[in-house]
């Protein structure tokens, strides 16, 4: 058998999983490439539509680029806060993943709260789905549906970490469940990941 | 190497990240030409979720067939991006309502 596996090194075993630590990693990698196709979408039609116009505005006139600088180094800070939780669950260390846990929810909570204050400020400005003050109208239309679909997967995350929270608060999160934290961890990832995009092209460029 | 498994410096990515979060907003601001300041953005941008995906999200010490996984949709999001391409440039649009004609030209 030895001999076997020495001769076929470098053909990996088809029964080799390609995430060793769970099938669930596999399908949150797989959920999570599906997912940034729904968001790669949005973008490229963002583009098309974009650069199709004439009357664009330029975003940073209208948009407050200060303050979304700020919530991106909010959700790159939660992020830090995530591998942390997952070092502290690895070697079983319960205080410190819900410090890090509880952290990592604030953080996407308060992202949250400022995006609401920054849709609240734009609106009584007159930005709207289908109307803007300050030019093409699909300006308005583009901006709230790649925020508010990025501010819905930020609440999901918010829900799903602090599912993990309370299990842990009542003593059914242990050190076995070390691999749950870290699918939780990717999907917390990607949503800072996708932003990290979104904030790029919808605000700066 | 998925063996070891190890942890990389955290701290040294956050610094990474918002290092260039922060030339990403000064750079828009720099009296240079429009399309040098949309491919610095989009490099600081690209650069900064490969940092997630490859530190934070440990894509860097799994197997590659993974990252063949994940890097699919942004592969498939410039083909889309070419593909739109002559409709963005065909015809240039105005989106907003026109002014109210107040002469009729005919």
């Amino acid at each position: 058998m030895s001999q076997v596996a020495a001769m076929t090194t470098a053909v990996e075993p088809a029964e080799s999983p390609l995430t060793p630590e769970s099938w669930g990693k596999l399908g949150m990698w797989i959920f999570l490439a599906a997912d940034a196709m729904s968001f790669g979408a949005l973008l490229a039609g963002y583009g098309a539509l974009r650069f199709g116009s004439v009357d664009w505005p330029v975003p940073a006139d209208v948009l407050g680029i200060g303050l979304t600088a700020f919530m991106t180094f909010l959700l790159i800070c939660s992020s830090v806060t995530m591998v942390l939780a997952l070092a502290a669950i690895q070697k079983g260390d319960q205080r410190g993943l819900r410090i890090f846990l509880g952290l990592t929810i604030l953080g996407g909570s308060l992202f949250l709260g400022m995006q609401a204050y920054e849709w609240t400020h734009l609106i009584h400005r007159g930005l709207a789905l289908s109307s803007n003050p300050f030019g093409a109208a699909l300006f308005g239309t583009t901006f709230f549906i790649i925020t508010g679909f990025h501010g819905a997967h930020v609440t999901g995350g918010v829900i799903y970490l602090s599912c993990y929270l309370v299990r842990s608060l009542v003593g059914r999160l242990g050190q076995a469940d070390a691999n749950a934290i870290e699918i939780a961890a990717l999907y917390w990832h990607f949503v800072d990941l996708v932003w990290i995009l979104v904030f790029t092209f919808v605000y700066l460029l | 190497m998925t063996a070891a498994h190890k942890h990389p410096n955290y701290f040294a990515v956050f610094w990474w990240l918002l290092a260039l979060t922060i030339l990403e907003v000064g750079v828009i601001f720099l009296p240079i030409a429009k399309l040098l300041i949309g491919i610095l953005l989009v490099g600081f941008a690209l650069t900064k979720a490969a940092l997630v995906a490859m530190y934070f999200m440990h894509l860097k010490f799994e197997r590659r067939t993974l990252a063949l996984i994940a890097i699919t949709p942004l592969l498939l999001c410039v083909l889309l991006v070419f593909a739109l391409l002559p409709d963005s440039s065909a015809t240039p649009h105005r989106t907003t309502a026109p002014p109210q004609a107040s002469t009729t030209s005919h």
